[in-house]
């Protein structure tokens, strides 16, 4: 019986334009649409797939946010036994190193044998949340992880390095893994589903008081990018641009 | 005076023939009413309920339309003809017997002219059932169509009720030879071969005797076509008219039921039998393999995994001897996830099984368990979250409408008489933006007082329904019906017949406040007929018109299109498969979004075919925005760019105005 | 606290990466905008020779037995050590599977602040690079305590950081205690077929490609102009492409004549991976797909719609 937690965030939705807060050091929350991360989205699968395969309980922690409660509920429907959602001070955002202590201290109280979460996220500024939770709760940390078995007091976890090469890392329990992807990619849960959580399922709502947002970066000023040298552009219809593109083939030497 | 001689030339010293006749037919009729039950308990012992009992006259209705005069049998020549000369021989054969019974019993009244005209009949659709029968055997043992499956149980059915007509026709003629009445003439078949048994110049005991052993057997026959009519192909003269009694009322298909939920609440998935309601199983049972599904399908003709026939006999199979998991065993997923929801197998179909009911159940399962490939979960994971299925913003919903001017109403801001509907491919599809464009346009010089919903319109979900995905169907529906709702309408019109279908048929009517729903050629149909429509050019192409499954099959509109691209000047040439048969493009039922799989030709591409073959056609004329991205690939994959042009209507009404 | 800034070298199996040299460039503009020097730290076992080309002012080189592979607790343990002592003004990791292990852990540890995906150093500020690309933070260093950096490539070139004369080594001293992490084993590549790191020509399919039947298109094109098939992140998981055709951050990195990328967003995991192309042509119907950013030519349009007339024209050609 694995003790496993997830630690989970909703992240800005790239698809949508994002814009910069008034105070210009950071983003407009007001307009975000959020999104699960999608490295947490993974963890989550993960962690599902070891409780199917060798069973023990899984929770998932998450805090405040718009979406959250609907994520936690998707969660509980692919198989998660317990959802925790921290409430606090949130509202123009939160930093990595305050969120890793806000879920560091959820995550004691639940003596985790394991802890997994996404390995990034797209709005980490000052690292990802992983290897600080796991100096707080006292874990090791082991990240870019793509496939975990349990076996007794360690787990095994696969840690991706470039160009596929794969390395077997013996960690001993308790730790935290940061997952770069799943096993499997993450399963389809039907709203129905998700719906017959919202009746069910009950979130646990805990406070976690004064944020300690110390360790961040320092920011001075966000902005979005000008595209510098952006692409020359080739308009026209398909059968223009692939003219075009076969007369730049010839030029490079290609054809 | 011609008159009616009760069992002449049986003998009476066994007792009164009656008296065995009836034991025997009685006993026969015992026993095939019991194994009947038999069968038919598992319906209700295995099945879920399921409430088919309302509206008794239309459903009585059905019965003589489908079971009796048998409509959709008729809708193909050969084995229309066939099948009616056999049955409706039967019919009259089985008043023939009541009214003699009656007759004997009850009321004389054979006798004079009106028996002649009894005898004239009865011995008349004997030459019918015979020139039926002859038919039956030149299709099953000669022309052999691929969708038959040739089971031996056929030829001993047939075999039987030959042997049934040509025994009443012999002991007739035996008759006949002895007799030499001078009204047997009114039996032209007997007749005739009683000469036969006259020049054999057989003696009238001779005669008399072979009249014996042929009743005899006649009876046996029938007795022994009575007990067997519940395990064999008969049965379907007793299960096919209860198919058609129980089908579905109101909407032909266009609306599909949630799933049946169980006494306590709990939504049913179809996975096993017993997932299924009776009425399901009753669709195994009655189902007469003659293949009209199988032929019609596109799934099946474009090679994938997915018989509707097939998908309905495992049905019946599993009922009486194979176990009862069905998906993922007797019904593969790829076979399920293949139907492309066109619903040519149930308007084929002469006995109603209702076969896209029973796929859409079994798909609702898969989801649940989330058993979909990787890009139908793309799909439906976006148009959870942006309420498309492209993935983009909601805010990017009306970018198509850029340059427009005026700038188009936004029907939830400002009150509008005609709301539009755009749908998700017309609004995201980067090669349908000029399509969606011309429609506006075309709108705004007619002077059309009309807004779109912008970023409150959502994917109307009909086809996320029948991709199995109901919660997330039913999570569409409450958004759109929310933007409806807020916004101040008369009438609602589409560019897409998917939205259409699920707007006009699926949508609580109430939540649109009972406003009507119009497709955009019916619109167009109606300025054209009111005047406000005007044609300055007349286009004079020769083209084709490709009928929209949920256009056409799902909801009837077959000809306010036509009169459209007609008062644009354009003459129309049918494909072979046109109107109630036009041959799905292949994307409808959620298809679009998933992967491809194996197929030996993609129902598009021989629908492309099948128009190039018309000559002198020019253009493919289609409703529907899936239609246009469909066919324009397979225009191109079939090498026909030369040949033909695939074009939306609205751009032969553009171009003519 | 000293003005220096330190650069935690990392090597795999005997081979300096890339992102080292980067963060050796990166380490160079800061040094000069603090005044202090360049310093890089290396750990391992018996792995000196690696400082070699190392374009620092000098070189730190821990040696302990737990060091011989790379696993997160005895990094961390070597580095707490030294980092406190030394007390640079930043120190730098590469925003990897290596250094964002040690980073984080370290920045809890020692309660130093951390900045990550650092690419680029302007007037002694570091421009972070988040949400894909589509925004950019800049932040100052601490002048109190050091300030961990999390670097990703994009904002200089590996040849920047290299050097010709080898830098001078110093050893310090490395305790580790009994390490919670140990590796077992590396597990291989699977044997690839085709090497795309050494193609000149590389057609590359993202998400945009939808099916795995539409892979035959990219191959048709690959074929006529004398390529192979790359792909993105999302392929290679589907199962589509073996992940030796994987480019990007966890695949390969590669530097073609031409990458013509069909339907890739150009998210900086995968612009990690093939930025150095000679000449990247990128097709996408998003207008704002970061792609275009780094791209020489861009055509706005339906990768459906193009191939067609592309195979002809190429067969015309």
């Amino acid at each position: 019986m694995t003790n496993i937690v997830v630690l989970a965030k909703l992240v800005p939705d790239l698809v949508e334009e994002l814009e910069i807060a008034e105070s210009g050091t950071a983003l407009d929350m007001e307009w975000l649409r959020l999104i699960i991360n999608e490295f947490d989205n993974h963890a989550t699968e993960q962690a599902i797939i070891l409780k199917e395969r060798s069973g023990g309980e899984v929770t998932v922690i998450a805090p405040e946010a718009e979406g959250a409660n609907e994520m936690l509920y998707t969660i509980a429907a692919k198989g998660a036994d317990r959802l925790i959602m921290l409430k606090g001070d949130f509202e123009d955002g939160i930093n990595n190193h305050a969120l890793a202590r806000a879920f560091a201290g959820a995550a004691k109280e639940l003596k985790p044998d394991l802890v997994l979460t996404g390995v990034q996220a797209n709005d980490d500024l000052d690292g990802s949340v992983g290897p600080l939770v796991a100096e707080y709760l006292g874990m090791s940390y082991v990240g870019y992880i793509s496939g975990v078995s349990v076996s007794g007091e360690t787990v095994v976890a696969r840690k991706e390095y470039p160009g596929g090469l794969i390395a077997e890392m013996e960690v001993t329990l308790p730790a935290v893994l940061g997952i770069q992807a799943g096993e499997e990619p993450p399963r389809y849960v039907a709203i129905s589903k998700v719906r017959q959580m919202m009746k069910t399922a009950t979130i646990d709502e805990q406070e976690v008081g004064d944020l300690d947002a110390s360790g961040g970066a320092m920011v001075q000023r966000m902005y979005v990018p000008e595209a510098a040298e952006r692409a020359e552009m080739l308009e026209g219809d398909e059968e223009e641009v692939a003219a075009r593109l076969v007369e730049i083939f010839k030029e490079a030497g290609l054809v | 005076m011609p008159e009616r001689v009760n069992y002449w030339g049986i003998p009476h010293n066994w007792g009164a023939p009656e008296l065995y006749v009836y034991t025997i037919m009685f006993l026969a009729a015992f026993v095939m009413l019991f194994r009947f039950y038999r069968q038919a308990s598992l319906w209700w012992k295995i099945g879920q309920p399921e409430a088919r009992w309302d509206k008794l006259h239309l459903r009585l209705g059905r019965l003589i339309q489908y079971a009796i005069v048998q409509t959709k049998v008729l809708r193909q020549r050969y084995p229309g003809i066939m099948h009616v000369a056999i049955a409706w021989s039967y019919f009259v054969f089985f008043l023939g017997t009541a009214l003699a019974t009656i007759h004997d019993h009850f009321f004389e009244f054979l006798f004079g002219n009106t028996l002649i005209v009894y005898k004239f009949i009865l011995d008349a659709f004997t030459i019918v059932f015979l020139v039926g029968a002859g038919m039956a055997i030149y299709r099953r043992y000669v022309q052999k169509p691929r969708r038959l499956t040739l089971e031996a149980g056929f030829t001993g059915s047939l075999t039987l009720i030959t042997l049934i007509v040509l025994g009443g026709l012999f002991t007739e003629s035996l008759r006949l030879a002895v007799e030499q009445p001078a009204w047997a003439w009114s039996s032209p078949a007997g007749w005739a071969l009683a000469q036969l048994w006259i020049v054999t110049g057989a003696s009238e005991a001779t005669l008399t005797g072979w009249h014996l052993g042929v009743w005899v057997f006649h009876l046996l026959i029938v007795a022994i076509t009575l007990i067997t009519l519940p395990v064999s192909t008969l049965m379907h003269a007793l299960t096919g008219p209860l198919n058609a009694f129980f089908s579905k009322l109101d909407t032909s298909f266009g609306a599909l039921s949630p799933a049946k939920e169980t006494p306590t609440g709990e939504p049913i998935y179809v996975s096993q039998l017993s997932d299924l309601s009776w009425k399901q199983l009753l669709d195994g049972d009655a189902c007469t393999e003659c293949g009209r599904c199988q032929e019609a399908c596109p799934a099946f003709a474009a090679g994938t995994p997915l018989s509707p026939k097939k998908l309905i006999l495992s049905i019946r199979d599993a009922l009486h001897s194979n176990g009862s998991q069905l998906v993922g065993e007797a019904i593969l997923p790829e076979a399920l996830w293949a139907c492309t929801t066109c619903g040519a197998c149930i308007h084929e179909c002469p006995v109603l099984i209702e076969h896209l009911d029973t796929i859409v159940d079994m798909r609702r399962h898969l989801v649940i368990e989330g058993d979909v490939d990787a890009e139908l979960q793309d799909a439906l994971t976006n148009l959870g979250r942006y309420g498309n299925s492209f993935g983009q913003s909601e805010r990017m919903r009306a970018r198509w409408s850029k340059g427009i001017e005026p700038k188009i109403k936004d029907a939830g801001k400002e009150p509008v008489e005609y709301l539009w509907f755009v749908g998700d491919y017309a609004a995201y599809s980067p090669t349908l933006t000029e399509i969606t464009k011309k429609t506006a346009v075309v709108f705004q010089k007619v002077g059309l007082d009309f807004g779109i919903l912008y970023k409150g319109e959502n994917h109307s979900g009909n086809d996320v329904r029948r991709a199995g995905e109901e919660g997330l169907f039913e999570m569409l529906v409450e958004k759109n019906l929310k933007a409806l709702e807020r916004s101040e309408y008369q009438t609602i019109v589409t560019t897409d017949p998917h939205s259409y279908n699920a707007l006009k048929n699926e949508y609580p009517a109430n939540g649109n406040g009972k406003k009507p729903v119009l497709h955009y050629t019916e619109l167009l149909d109606q300025l054209i007929a009111s005047g406000e429509l005007r044609f300055t050019k007349n286009l004079g192409y020769k083209v084709t018109y490709h009928d929209p499954c949920y256009l056409g099959r799902y909801n009837g509109i077959y000809d306010a299109p036509r009169r459209v691209i007609e008062a644009t000047g354009c003459e129309i040439v049918e494909m072979p498969r046109c109107r109630d048969q036009a041959f799905c493009c292949g994307a409808g039922g959620g298809r679009i979004w998933m992967a491809e799989g194996e197929m030996s030709e993609r129902p598009s591409e021989a629908r492309i075919r099948e128009a190039v073959e018309l000559n002198a056609v020019t253009d493919f004329i289609v409703a529907c925005p899936k239609d246009v991205t469909m066919y324009a690939d397979a225009v191109k994959t079939t090498g026909n760019e030369a040949y033909i042009v695939v074009k939306d209507l609205i751009e032969l009404v553009f171009e003519a105005m | 606290m000293n003005q220096d800034i330190f650069v935690v070298v990392e090597h795999l199996r005997g081979q300096v990466a890339d992102i080292s040299y980067i963060m050796l460039a990166a380490a160079r503009d800061l040094a000069q905008a603090t005044g202090g020097e360049v310093v890089a730290v290396l750990l391992g076992h018996n792995a000196q020779a690696l400082a070699s080309n190392l374009a620092a002012n000098h070189v730190l080189y821990g040696d302990h037995s737990s060091l011989a592979e790379f696993t997160s607790d005895a990094y961390t343990q070597a580095l707490a050590g030294l980092l406190s002592k030394e007390a640079p003004r930043a120190a730098f990791f590469g925003s990897t599977s290596i250094g964002s292990d040690v980073a984080g852990v370290l920045s809890a540890r020692l309660g130093l602040p951390l900045v990550s995906s650092c690419v680029q150093i302007a007037d002694g500020n570091l421009i972070s690079q988040i949400c894909g690309g589509k925004i950019m933070a800049e932040s100052a260093l601490s002048d109190e305590v050091t300030t961990l950096v999390t670097v990703i490539p994009g904002g200089y070139k590996p040849a920047q950081g290299q050097a010709q004369t080898s830098p001078a080594v110093t050893t310090f001293e490395v305790s580790i205690a009994a390490p919670r992490v140990s590796l077992k084993q590396y597990i291989e590549p699977e044997v690839a077929d085709v090497d795309i790191s050494a193609e000149n020509v590389l057609i590359a399919v993202g998400r945009g490609i939808q099916t795995e039947d539409n892979l035959e298109l990219a191959e048709e094109l690959a074929e006529l102009l004398g390529g192979v098939v790359c792909a993105s992140r999302p392929v290679v998981d589907q199962g589509w492409l073996p992940t030796a055709r994987m480019v990007g951050k966890s695949g390969k990195s590669v530097k073609p004549k031409l990458y013509l990328a069909l339907g890739i967003s150009g998210a900086p995991e995968h612009v990690e991976g093939m930025a150095d192309a000679e000449m990247i042509i990128a097709i996408n119907m998003d207008p704002d797909a970061p792609i275009f950013d780094i791209a020489t030519y861009g055509a706005e349009i339906d990768l459906f719609d193009l191939i067609d007339p592309l195979l002809e024209a190429l067969e015309g050609a």
